[in-house]
């Protein structure tokens, strides 16, 4: 047995993700101006910037969940090549947000049943794919739950009675069920304790490598988007200010603002 | 071997501090460097010239001011460094391009033999053999750098300075890349492992790795070098022509 040292894979030959010229305004308060970036299958791009920079605003315009006032995106969809997210029907867009796609939630209540079981969390999407067969549907349920760490004794338990780091790993298996290509974090670590928060930024980064995830993250925390990303966004008032490999920004940011973040926080 | 590896060519660089009255710091006038198969380029100059700086750039984890940096290996097209995006960039990474630090960046609960294994797992999925083979190989690397067995299954985060230095050592030097940037690998290595990391050094250069080295510990950068440059001579622009 060897190990395949220099697998040449030629680079996949199109973004998954295109997005284009977004912007959105509350009122007389721009939210998002001219956002445009592609998203590549298997690529981990991190989103920072202070609160209210305009990071939630993006994150649910690109995934349908907030009409933006300009802009497109187009997702590469499994059968049908490149499609406009927001020229889809509600019915396509929800058929998407339940497959090939995955939102978490910073606060877990948001993105689970809080008060049907576990096993039933998990199995949600898959029986809105047609899955019926009981046995099939807990054999899953159980495989999830082992591999994002939840004793599968609790799997007849509601999250309602689990802790915040078992709610959040709950989240990420009810999303990743389906095998989506693509899933949206919105600060998936905020709210967590610090070791808490390890085990979960491990979960995701060994889930997205083995899955070959693309993912789109919102993070205000420079060191989830070190150990996570490919590559960064920095955001600031709505408009993109820097964009580059992770490390490139964080090591050797060039806009003032990015100088800012970086140098405002403890070791990222 | 008729074209260089990796070509340098006028490369600057400067750092402007947007807070502190915008001040600039030129460290980088003029950077000129070619590098072929089999070679080891081993860097001097006192601390602060841009030795790091210059082997940070070509790795691309800092931006070129000015100048070309381009990595031709053979039988693809050559890669233009400072304009790849981040996409080609990732991929050179993985593949081509590994860079070995004398600090560890600790990934939590990781142990340290997946910590090794994982560069040989980037595009492996979930798939158990390739694991399996990619962990067989890491103990070997591991092994080989002093590091008791009793230690592999344990995260490196409470390991000491030198056993950190040493799996970072392993984990950048485990897949064959063809351009290989040390930045004071040995920094804090007893004789014994200084003397391993001067070895695996040489067995990458006589498999025909491309490497630029920058020792702090004078006998180590003897002991591999195939050429000398004094990064001094890249300081001011428009001195130093022809180092390659």
């Amino acid at each position: 047995m060897t190990v395949n040292l220099s697998p040449h894979f030629s680079a996949p030959p199109a973004p998954l993700l295109q997005v284009r010229g977004l912007g959105k305004n509350y009122g007389d308060r721009v939210a998002l101006q001219d956002v445009s970036f592609d998203l590549w299958p298997g690529e981990v791009l991190a989103v920072v910037g202070e609160s209210g920079s305009g990071k939630s605003t993006l994150l649910n315009a690109i995934a349908a969940r907030s009409q933006p006032d300009a802009g497109s995106v187009h997702f590469m969809t499994r059968h049908e090549g490149l499609q406009d997210v927001f020229a889809m029907t509600e019915a396509q867009q929800r058929l998407l947000a339940r497959t090939d796609w995955g939102f978490v939630h910073q606060n877990a209540a948001d993105g689970l049943r809080m008060d049907v079981s576990a096993g039933a969390n998990v199995g949600e999407r898959l029986m809105g794919q047609g899955e019926r067969h009981y046995g099939r549907l807990r054999s899953v349920a159980t495989e999830w739950l082992e591999r994002v760490e939840i004793d599968v004794a609790r799997i007849d338990d509601a999250p309602r009675t689990f802790s915040g780091g078992m709610r959040q790993r709950l989240q990420i298996a009810r999303n990743l069920v389906t095998q989506p290509r693509l899933v949206f974090m919105d600060e998936p670590t905020s709210g967590l304790d610090v070791s808490v928060q390890a085990r979960l930024l491990d979960m995701l980064r060994q889930l997205t490598r083995k899955m070959q995830l693309a993912a789109i993250v919102v993070t205000h925390d420079l060191a989830v988007a070190r150990l996570l990303a490919h590559r960064m966004i920095v955001m600031q008032r709505g408009c993109i200010v820097e964009v580059g490999l992770t490390d490139q920004v964080l090591d050797d940011p060039q806009h003032a603002y990015t100088q800012l973040l970086v140098s405002s926080v403890l070791q990222p | 071997m008729t074209h260089p590896l990796l070509h340098i060519q006028g490369v600057a660089k400067r750092f402007t501090l947007h807070h502190q009255n915008g001040v600039e710091l030129a460290v980088l006038g003029e950077a000129n460097l070619s590098v072929h198969p089999g070679e080891c380029i081993v860097l001097d100059g006192p601390s602060g010239m841009g030795k790091s700086t210059l082997l940070k750039m070509i790795y691309a984890n800092y931006r070129t001011t000015a100048g070309s940096i381009r990595i031709h290996l053979p039988g693809q097209l050559p890669i233009e460094v400072t304009t790849a995006s981040p996409h080609e960039l990732v991929r050179l990474r993985k593949d081509s391009v590994g860079y070995v630090s004398q600090f560890l960046r600790v990934i939590p609960r990781v142990p340290a033999l997946d910590v090794v294994a994982e560069p040989l797992l980037d595009d492996a999925g979930d798939n158990p053999e390739t694991l399996a083979a990619a962990r067989a190989e890491a103990s070997r690397w591991l092994t080989r750098l002093r590091i008791p067995e009793r230690m592999w299954h344990l995260p490196p985060a409470t390991f000491s300075g030198g056993e950190q230095q040493r799996i970072n050592i392993a984990r950048n030097m485990i897949k064959p890349r063809p351009l290989l940037l040390l930045d004071e690998p040995t920094a804090s290595l007893d004789a014994e492992n200084a003397q391993t990391v001067i070895e695996l050094i040489r067995e990458a250069s006589a498999r025909g790795a491309a490497i630029v080295g920058i020792f702090h510990d004078a006998h180590v950068g003897d002991a591999v070098a195939t050429r000398r440059i004094n990064v001094a001579d890249f300081r001011t622009v428009g001195t130093v022509k022809d180092i390659a």
